[in-house]
């Protein structure tokens, strides 16, 4: 004696056997884009581990590939990210922050929040070239450093914003609430309680999105960056290279060392990325913590 | 002793017969709030006054908490808010041209439905709001006094500095109320400050307003009835926005003026 008729028996077995397949089909999926990612790694590390010592860190770029390295690019993207955090971050985050806690909800607030959402999606080259006449030529920067981290922060700005503006709206209405019913004003209550609060977010998707900056490469081909550089930037008007123009650089070369190199740059980059997003981690939990 | 008080402005002791202050802290004149146009609250008239506890309770959806939310301006953060009418407050309109909102709401505290203590230690949540209002006293007596006056104080004293958000519901609850007490506000308005509570934190805070009422001016909105005949010496019973009867406690609960009371006190509906 069963305690269901066979019929629902049968029904029951079939919906359980869909749902089965449906979760193998995600796994299906999940663990097939990890794969990729594992067989390129696999590739590129092939290719450049061996290339990868001090002296291809601490090198000028050469003719020669068992000599060249990778110094100015490195050394040229870390600049790159300083200023790019030093002009983005301060924007985005007050223009996220306007747009929450200032702005009257309307037809221009959403306009304007449509507006930045079509920015994200613009393809980087047209920032390269918005940036070549604006920065390069208008305000006459020529092709430095400063030329490059303007451009790029335009093109990871609406990023910045729309993450942090997520962010900042998983701030419970409550606490702002609390606040003014104290006699704060807007700012006070957005400053002590609603960006400490959103920080683990704002800081999430600030770093992602600046790691989206240092793996860009065209724009900055667009506005210039060089791709031999014998020397290292000492100021924001020096121009520069950067990583991805120095692999693209390497792998545009006929000889196969030279490829071979790019693969060991590619590796750097990768190791910079997984510092930058492991810091992002580190901050968003370290900060949770502490709130909770 | 009665006598004096109900002369001078000074203080009502608490327990004392309601009709010994006549001091209004808020009056409101024909008040209307309309949500885009459509009336939530309509012209209700009446004074709240010093010293005592006024609950205001009626069915769900009646204007009640709209109404509380006006008298310090937290509904200027919904949108689409219109208020007509005056209300009075130590005569200047709370909604005059010149009145800054921000000033408003530092004298009219305000404790809510959730406790939502600020993601900071008890410390900070007691001590911010004054700071960023200009108090320049000790923060620790501060935060000793308010916490004390909440009925807080001997529960937290060993963990000043740990995150709020470990207390407990009535805990937290009561740190809210200790927060708004810091201001030192003339009028303290609580919107059912107990409905996420268990029934022992319910009765610390009802002890404690009782305590509160020698120097504060209390307005509370509350679906709990009995909790209304407890604690206050006013009553209003508000429906459909409109404000049925206003009047003693006593009266209003026993001895209603109009029908529509008498059936909701009663139970009979609602």
């Amino acid at each position: 004696m069963s305690l269901i008729s066979e019929k629902d028996k049968k029904n029951l077995l079939r919906r359980q056997r869909k749902s089965d397949y449906f979760k193998k089909l995600c796994a299906l999926v999940t663990w097939s884009s990890v794969l990729l990612l594992a067989v390129l790694l696999f590739q590129v590390s092939v290719d450049g581990f061996s290339w990868i010592d001090w002296q291809f860190i601490t090198s000028f770029p050469s003719r020669f590939p068992e000599r060249a390295g990778i110094k100015s690019a490195l050394v040229g993207t870390f600049w790159l990210i300083g200023l790019i955090a030093i002009i983005s971050i301060p924007i985005g985050v007050s223009s996220a922050l306007y747009l929450e806690e200032f702005a009257k909800p309307g037809k221009l607030n959403k306009f304007i929040e449509v507006n930045i959402s079509n920015l994200a999606g613009v393809p980087s080259i047209v920032y390269g070239i918005l940036g070549l006449a604006i920065f390069v030529r208008f305000f006459a920067l020529e092709r430095s450093l400063l030329s490059g981290a303007l451009t790029m922060s335009l093109l990871i700005l609406p990023v910045i914003i729309i993450a942090s503006r997520e962010a900042i709206r998983t701030v419970p209405m409550s606490i702002r609430l609390g606040a003014y019913s104290l006699g704060a004003t807007r700012w006070q209550t957005a400053w002590a309680h609603v960006l400490p609060a959103s920080f683990p977010g704002i800081m999430t998707g600030v770093i992602l999105a600046l790691s989206r900056a240092i793996g860009e490469t065209a724009p900055l081909i667009m506005i210039g960056a060089l791709t031999f550089v014998a020397f290292l930037p000492e100021g924001p008007m020096d121009s520069f290279t950067a990583m991805p123009i120095q692999i693209y650089n390497w792998i545009s070369r006929p000889q196969q060392e030279f490829h071979e190199l790019a693969a060991a740059g590619i590796i750097v980059l990768l190791v910079v990325l997984l510092l930058m997003n492991a810091t992002a981690i580190y901050i968003r939990n370290k900060t949770e913590r502490r709130l909770k | 002793m009665s006598e004096l008080s109900a002369v001078g402005s000074a203080p009502a002791v608490a327990g004392e017969k309601a009709e010994a202050v006549t001091e209004k802290a808020l009056e409101l004149q024909e008040v209307s709030i309309l949500y885009s146009g459509i009336p939530a609250v309509k012209k209700v008239s009446c004074n709240f006054l010093r010293n005592n506890i006024t609950s205001i309770i009626g069915p769900s959806g009646c204007g009640k908490s709209t109404l509380l939310r006006s008298l310090n301006r937290m509904n200027d953060f919904i949108h689409d808010v219109t208020i007509e009418g005056k209300i009075m407050f130590s005569s200047e309109d709370l909604y005059g041209a010149g009145v800054d909102p921000v000033e408003v709401r530092r004298r009219i505290g305000m404790v809510f439905q959730k406790p939502n203590p600020f993601p900071k230690s008890i410390y900070n949540n007691i001590a911010w709001a004054p700071g960023i209002n200009g108090y320049e006293g000790s923060n620790d007596e501060l935060v000793e006094r308010s916490l004390k006056q909440a009925a807080l104080w001997d529960e937290v004293k060993d963990r000043l500095h740990d995150s709020a958000l470990n207390l407990s519901g009535g805990q937290q609850q009561r740190l809210c109320i200790a927060r708004a007490l810091a201001m030192e506000p003339e009028i303290l308005l609580m919107d059912e400050p107990c409905s996420a509570l268990d029934p022992i934190s319910t009765s610390h805070i009802e002890d404690l307003l009782f305590e509160l009422k020698s120097r504060y001016t209390i307005i509370i909105v509350t679906h709990n009835m009995q909790q209304a005949s407890r604690i206050s010496d006013f009553t209003a019973f508000m429906e459909m926005g409109k404000l049925i009867e206003f009047g003693e406690t006593e009266e209003v609960f026993t001895n209603p003026k109009v029908k529509r009371t008498e059936e909701y006190v009663t139970g009979r509906f609602g």
